[in-house]
């Protein structure tokens, strides 16, 4: 396999006395899906902070490829309602490209209609596909998203998880994903790492889904294979920005359904 | 009449221009009282100016660089509150500032003007020092806007993206440190947070985006700044004062148009 994006070996890390990471060795990939689940408190979102670049380890090391960039979505952004700020004005704090650039970018996510209005006024899901629009027009190697289906409902993740899946074949970036709920992100997902402040078991989901020591952390929740099977198909159906299923649930094959699964 | 208000104009005119952006990113980043902190202790500054028989400008902006990276120092700690702690060291430095003024019995000077400005004063030197100021805190203004715009957005994300956050930080507070340190002669230290809040509040109500708040802050600042020099010229009212109850009652009119 190439050179990784991010490395980590051995890291460690101390907030505030607390050991929140321990002995992390983890490898994002080019055009790979890794999702970090965990329960609260696991370290999740420190962990991702120390590949961002806003946590510095206690120990172990981190190599970053040279020139990587990375798109952060961050859960939601709170701005101050005093800033009067469009989602296009966002995107240029980005990178000033052209109006049609920025414009492009929110297309892809579907989200065109959002270009001039007031980020104060999206709404959860909206906000993640404007981050992915930013993170889209910076052409970013590396995508970090922490909990990006907090508040989108189910249909809402679905749709999410399916767009990432897309942009990780068209722009071939690594993808690190956050999350606390189980089966829907196995299904869009290359590799799953259970982590409880350190690394309790990696895989493919179906692998993991298996291990022992994941049905440990999560209490004995069942996954059941027909589940994830269902998932993992899910996205063949066109979504508006909530989720709905368009044309009564009637499985519409959009342009880029199948291309995704190789 | 003319030759006696053309270098408050101008004087005035200068600091307004530049309080609109910077009371834009004061008001975003909720730093008024911050703003206002600096400024009190910019009278420290100016008695130790005094004491050392230094100049006024030099000795100002140290004063507030040294306070703003003690402020920030302070905000490590998690007992105290903000507003508890820039509470607390803006009155000690206004208090520390007073009694070193006034253990130089051999130096005359207003208080008063310090305190509330005494922009009719101003010689045509001052005016071109101003400008020069404005001029170059403008000019890193617009120079370094995506940084500043960025880091108010949300510092973690402009810190992923490349921003070096801490040093747009600094460089916030020395232009903001220059800014006061010029203004003090104009507005006097208790007045320049009005300056810098309320035209960026009058311009928030009519701004899509930060760069029209910007230009609209200043634009209502010039106003101010005319509509206190006439005030104070017809009804002979104490000038720092009457620029700000100009800035007041162009906010009070905005609060009739319907929200942008």
């Amino acid at each position: 396999m190439s050179q990784p994006l991010v490395a980590l070996r051995d890291v460690n890390l101390q907030l505030g006395g607390t050991h929140v990471l321990q002995h992390i060795d983890l490898q994002l990939h080019k055009a790979r899906i890794t999702t970090l689940i965990g329960p609260n408190g696991a370290g999740k979102t420190s962990l991702a902070k120390v590949v961002l670049g806003l946590h510095t380890p206690s120990s172990g090391t981190l190599t970053r490829k040279p020139g990587l960039k990375i798109g952060y979505m961050p859960q939601r952004l709170r701005i101050d309602d005093s800033l009067p700020l469009t989602v296009d004005r966002f995107l240029w704090l980005a990178d000033p490209a052209h109006k049609n650039e920025r414009r492009a970018a929110l297309e892809r996510v579907d989200v065109a209609e959002l270009q001039f209005k007031p980020v104060q006024q999206l709404s959860g899901g909206e906000w993640q596909r404007v981050l992915l629009a930013r993170a889209l027009l910076r052409k970013a190697d590396l995508l970090v998203l922490d909990e990006p289906a907090q508040g989108v409902d189910v249909i809402g993740q679905n749709a999410l998880y399916g767009l990432l899946a897309e942009v990780r074949d068209e722009m071939h970036c690594g993808i690190l994903l956050i999350s606390h709920d189980l089966h829907l992100v196995m299904a869009a997902t290359d590799e799953v790492i259970c982590l409880q402040h350190h690394v309790c078991c990696s895989g493919t989901p179906e692998a993991v889904s298996k291990d022992p020591a994941f049905h440990d952390m999560f209490g004995g929740a069942q996954i059941p294979a027909a589940n994830l099977a269902l998932y993992t198909h899910d996205h063949d159906h066109a979504h508006d920005l909530h989720g709905n299923v368009d044309a009564d649930g009637n499985h519409i094959h959009g342009d880029h359904c199948g291309h995704h699964h190789d | 009449m003319i030759e006696l208000l053309l270098p408050p104009l101008l004087a005035g005119l200068a600091v307004a221009t530049v309080a609109g952006p910077m009371g834009a990113l004061v008001v975003w980043r909720r730093m008024a009282f911050f703003g206002d902190t600096l400024a009190h202790g910019a009278l420290l500054g100016a008695a130790f100016a005094l004491a050392a028989d230094i100049s006024l400008y030099p000795a100002v902006v140290l004063m507030c660089l040294c306070l703003a990276l003690v402020l920030v120092a302070l905000q490590q700690q998690r007992q105290l509150a903000n507003d508890t702690l820039l509470g607390m060291v803006a009155h000690t430095t206004l208090a520390l500032g007073i009694i070193a003024i006034s253990l130089q019995p051999e130096v005359r000077v207003d208080l008063f003007a310090f305190l509330f400005g005494d922009l009719l004063s101003v010689s045509f030197a001052d005016v071109a020092w101003l400008w020069c100021g404005a001029v170059l805190i403008l000019a890193i203004l617009v120079f370094s806007w995506r940084r500043l715009l960025s880091i108010t957005v949300d510092e973690d994300l402009a810190q992923v993206e490349g921003v070096s956050v801490t040093g747009t930080r600094i460089l916030l507070m020395l232009l903001l440190a220059l800014l006061i340190a010029g203004a003090i002669r104009t507005v006097g230290v208790l007045l320049i947070t009005s300056l810098l809040v309320i035209p960026a509040a009058s311009a928030r109500r009519l701004s899509h985006t930060p760069e029209q708040m910007a230009v609209l802050a200043s634009i209502f600042g010039i106003f101010a700044v005319i509509g206190g020099l006439v005030l104070s010229w017809f009804a002979d009212t104490p000038v720092g004062p009457s620029v700000v109850v100009a800035a007041a009652a162009i906010f009070i009119l905005t609060l009739a148009r319907k929200k942008a």
